[in-house]
């Protein structure tokens, strides 16, 4: 029998990927409360722009640092929390100036930076960033050692995968010959680059290239804090430390996602640590048979109300059926050892007796 | 929560009403196509699902062929420019690009004369969007980058992007939301977003609804039944979930009261196509 806090036992940083729509924000908080509990101090960072977390944790307003959880109410709901915990949400813009301001080599080359607006709008307003600077925070908290263990939520299922590959993409664009190729185009380069330029100054416009190029050259200037920052990290992510856990539920098309992750991080050449299947409807061992459930609950209910009872009971249980499909077809390529399992309990999961109910779920059943 | 099947009941709404819809997928993806029981087509290809009815998945690497070959005619082909590393990581470092791109294909599906010689316009593109979290990246990008461009044909292009997401007359988002707590505060701040962008939200369809088939009476003598009988507790989940979603619901009619809804309801069974087709007579789509 495996447990899930088993699993867990060495990890110092766990990244929950996932499906939209399956509870993942949920699972990681209620992991990390249930980690704090066990007696470690933890980090929960969230990069999901929603405000999830925030309300699944009371908090109003978190900073770009962890803020100190209050527990009583989790105690209140029945948990022992012998552990501390901290929750934040990513801040992209206020991480990705941390970031620069850091690594440049001096304040003029950093406030440069700051001022582009290519930086500007890759800082604020546009999908993507934020996993650049999820990496970068994840990064930074494991550094600081202030914690035992991070738990980090991400975006959904595809950018997830993004989301992974984000320190490898811009450490190939600033650590390759193309950007120097780009910035300082020499012999055959230049003529390739001359045509690449051509093409471009065509289609963005003069201002937009000079833009873009001068962000890229600006940047450059960082490139050796960035090229070891992303080798930093990808070395994070294959430590074995690092655990990753596959959030599904067990409807159709959130399960293709999982399996699709679980491929993605096999070819990253990094393993899911456990599957967790969300909200799924258990199936009855006696069957679904609307007159044998009626029939059943006769006595107790009368006829009327057990025959309305039985009806449900059977669409339930279709609904139990297809899911069931599914998490053949989950743990089927996923593998069955670490799959932990939520039954849907009707009511939402969103305040501290609702994830503490879900922490018992996921550390107390074992498949 | 859902998107995939709502975007293709509209869709298959929008075909049986004799418009010619095109539903669109992003980052390659086909879930809408495989809800219409179809397979989806390489590359930019716009299949051809039933009567009236088209399915095309965006990929960005396709997408931005099909944008250099239009904009870059002439000696130096497109196949060469993306195939070259530099652009490609440029392309694929600068983030927002891969939005941009989608946003500016869809543009130009929606568009009244095509980019390509031949390509018939349609009357209604369906657009599977992002999560919600992701939706204002993809939407804004075009403003963005429209501003830093200033001149040529990105500021242009960006330009009439924003004019048509902008105009309710072209432009509406309908919101998919179910009646969860997570859920409504989400759809109701993306509509705030939406709408401070100047963006219209026509609908919101919420998806995934129970009713429960008990009174208070019912519910007491439930509650009092003791025991650990499975039917029993799948009514006492039915009754939970549908009393959560009551809460939930009148949440969205109360924070959205001028937007119109639409209740989509769960379907025990699972999704087929002809569930679709239910839900998009539901959605206002006629008999088939």
């Amino acid at each position: 029998m495996s447990r899930l806090l088993d699993q867990l036992d060495d990890s110092q940083v766990v990244i929950c990927t996932g499906a939209g729509g399956v509870g993942k924000t949920t699972v990681a908080a209620a992991v990390a409360v249930g980690l704090a509990a066990d007696g470690r101090r933890v980090a929960l960072v969230t990069i999901d722009p929603a405000r999830r977390l925030a309300e699944a944790l009371g908090l109003d307003n978190l900073g770009n640092d962890p803020q100190p959880v209050d527990l009583t109410p989790f105690e209140r709901a029945g948990l022992e929390a012998r552990g501390e915990l901290g929750a934040m949400m990513l801040n992209v813009k206020r991480t990705f100036d941390e970031l620069v301001t850091r690594l440049a080599p001096d304040h003029a080359t950093a406030d440069q930076i700051l001022a582009n607006p290519v930086y500007e709008q890759i800082s604020t307003a546009v999908a993507g960033s934020q996993e650049y600077t999820a990496m970068a925070k994840l990064f930074e908290l494991h550094r600081l050692a202030s914690y035992d263990v991070i738990v980090l939520d991400t975006p959904p299922s595809r950018s997830a995968v993004d989301f992974l590959r984000a320190p490898q993409r811009l450490s190939s664009f600033l650590g390759g010959r193309a950007l120097n190729m780009l910035v300082r185009p020499t012999g055959m380069a230049m003529r390739m680059t001359g045509l690449v330029f051509a093409v471009l100054r065509r289609i963005m416009g003069v201002a937009m290239l000079d833009d873009v190029t001068s962000f890229f050259a600006l940047l450059g200037g960082l490139l050796e804090g960035f090229r070891e920052r992303a080798a930093d990290v990808e070395a994070l992510l294959v430590d074995p430390s690092t655990a990753f856990l596959i959030v599904s539920s067990p409807e159709p098309q959130p399960a293709r996602e999982a399996i699709y992750l679980g491929d993605e991080l096999a070819k990253l050449g990094l393993r899911h640590r456990a599957l967790v299947i969300n909200r799924l409807h258990p199936l009855d061992p006696d069957g679904s048979d609307p007159a044998r459930a009626a029939e059943r609950l006769r006595s107790v209910l009368g006829g009327e109300l057990a025959a309305r009872v039985a009806s449900v009971h059977a669409e339930f249980q279709l609904m139990a059926e297809r899911e069931q499909a599914s998490i053949d077809r989950l743990t089927a390529t996923l593998g069955r050892s670490a799959t932990f399992g939520a039954v849907d309990r009707g009511a939402d999961v969103h305040d501290a007796d609702g994830l503490v109910w879900l922490c018992r779920e996921l550390f107390q059943t074992a498949d | 929560m859902g998107r995939s099947t709502v975007a293709a009941a509209i869709a298959a709404a929008g075909a049986r009403a004799g418009r010619r819809t095109l539903v669109a997928e992003l980052a390659g993806r086909a879930d809408v196509a495989g809800l219409l029981g179809a397979e989806p087509g390489h590359g930019l290809d716009e299949v051809m699902l039933g009567r009236d009815l088209y399915h095309v998945s965006i990929d960005r690497q396709a997408t931005l062929r099909d944008y250099l070959d239009h904009e870059v005619p002439g000696p130096l082909p497109a196949g060469r420019l993306t195939r070259s590393r530099t652009f490609a990581l440029l392309i694929d470092a600068t983030p927002g690009m891969g939005e941009l791109l989608s946003i500016g294909k869809v543009w130009e599906l929606a568009g009244k004369r095509r980019r390509r010689s031949g390509a018939r316009p349609y009357d209604l593109v369906v657009l599977d969007g992002p999560a919600s979290g992701q939706l204002m990246g993809l939407l804004r990008a075009p403003r963005t980058f429209g501003a830093i461009a200033r001149m040529g044909p990105v500021a242009r292009q960006t330009k009439g992007i924003n004019r048509m997401l902008t105009d309710p007359a072209q432009t509406g988002v309908v919101l998919v939301a179910a009646p969860e707590q997570m859920a409504v505060t989400e759809a109701v701040a993306l509509a705030s977003d939406l709408r401070s962008d100047g963006v219209a939200v026509d609908q919101v369809v919420i998806n995934r609804t129970v009713a429960s088939p008990f009174s208070r009476e019912d519910e007491q003598t439930l509650a009092g039944a003791g025991g650990e009988d499975a039917a029993l507790s799948s009514a006492r989940w039915l009754d939970e979930r549908a009393g959560v979603q009551r809460q939930q619901m009148s949440r969205l009619t109360e924070d959205l009261d001028d937007i119109p809804q639409t209740e989509l309801p769960f379907l025990f069974g699972g999704i087929d196509r002809q569930a679709i087709e239910d839900l998009a007579t539901r959605l206002g789509g006629g008999e088939p």
